[in-house]
């Protein structure tokens, strides 16, 4: 997950001054961290593979080449990632993307979407608890929550998602960014960047419940 | 988001929680949403079941850049400061 903000930015001030020196080795962990988010980033706006690794190519080259432009507003990250949106962004409309990803999380956020199925809750009309829960959630197996099994329902219920709710949920729950910068990467607003997060991650909890309550009931 | 007028129900709060994590909730969102778990047990599971959730999604393994990337992007690094960059159209 994130470190503290202070620590953010002391860690960017070291890597653009070691960049602007022509540190190899801050050069190499700058890429090692980004690179693979990039170019699923880039997969977002283009239409192939290759075409993804170049725009991340030539967006490595532009943050070599403008790095002592760099001014520190926002998180070295952010300024990447920006770099990043914008080069894949314009080579996705001239290579003709069908729907640029932008538009197409803005349409699936507008899609109202129930996060817990709605027969688990009492009627409006109940005369006791109006949309109280009827089948609440019941305790889950603390313990197996990590383990091998578990994150592997977990991987499979992240391939089901919806492709704007995957690249949201991935970038903030498994790489840890926050919404700043998930926003700046995906040219998408705060506010639809947290309606695709929860989704994502209400369906990711109704797999783990269907996957511990499952086994619950064939053991019981 | 300021929709919820009376208190807020559980139907309402699952949909609300990611807000509330975000700290994105407005003040008078966000005391509603707290007084309701005061009340209600099993909107704190829910709650806790998605900071579960998210804990366990963290914990998915990252994938690594190919060592063969990495070496060309580096040698691009490397070029680059070696070489004062060359003003545009100049013959090699
Ligand atoms: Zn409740």
């Amino acid at each position: 997950m994130n470190g503290e903000p202070f620590q953010q930015t002391a860690d960017d001030a070291a890597l653009v001054a070691a960049l602007r020196a022509g540190d190899e080795q801050a050069f190499v962990t700058l890429v090692d961290r980004y690179n693979a988010s990039m170019l699923r980033i880039a997969r977002l706006y283009v239409r192939t593979p290759a075409l993804a690794e170049e725009v991340v190519q030539e967006t490595w080259l532009a943050v070599i080449q403008g790095i002592d432009r760099f001014e520190g507003r926002s998180s070295l990250k952010t300024w990447i990632m920006r770099i990043l949106a914008n080069r894949a962004r314009t080579r996705g409309a001239r290579e003709g993307r069908t729907v640029p990803f932008s538009a197409l999380a803005t349409a699936d956020a507008a899609i109202g979407e129930a996060s817990v199925e709605p027969e688990r809750f009492r009627a409006r009309d109940d005369g006791e608890w109006p949309y109280h829960w009827a089948a609440p959630p019941r305790d889950w197996p603390e313990e197996r929550l990590l383990a091998g099994e578990t994150l592997q329902v977990i991987g499979g219920a992240l391939d089901e998602l919806p492709e704007s709710q995957r690249a949201v949920i991935r970038l903030r729950d498994v790489e840890g960014w926050d919404a700043e910068e998930v926003c700046e990467a995906l040219q998408i607003s705060a506010g639809n960047q947290r309606v695709l997060l929860h989704r994502a991650r209400a369906k990711v909890r109704a797999a783990l419940e269907r996957y511990f309550m499952g086994d619950m009931a064939t053991a019981a | 988001m300021s929709v919820l007028i009376d208190d807020i129900t559980c139907r309402e709060l699952v949909e609300l929680v990611t807000d509330y994590l975000d700290g994105a909730l407005s003040p008078a969102d966000r005391e509603r949403f707290e007084a309701h778990l005061q009340i209600c047990d099993a909107c704190v599971m829910y709650v806790d079941q998605l900071r579960s959730t998210v804990t366990a999604v963290g914990t998915l393994s990252e994938e690594t850049l190919e060592p063969a990337a990495r070496d060309e992007l580096l040698r691009a690094f490397r070029d680059w400061h070696h070489k004062p960059p060359k003003p545009p159209n100049a013959p090699d």
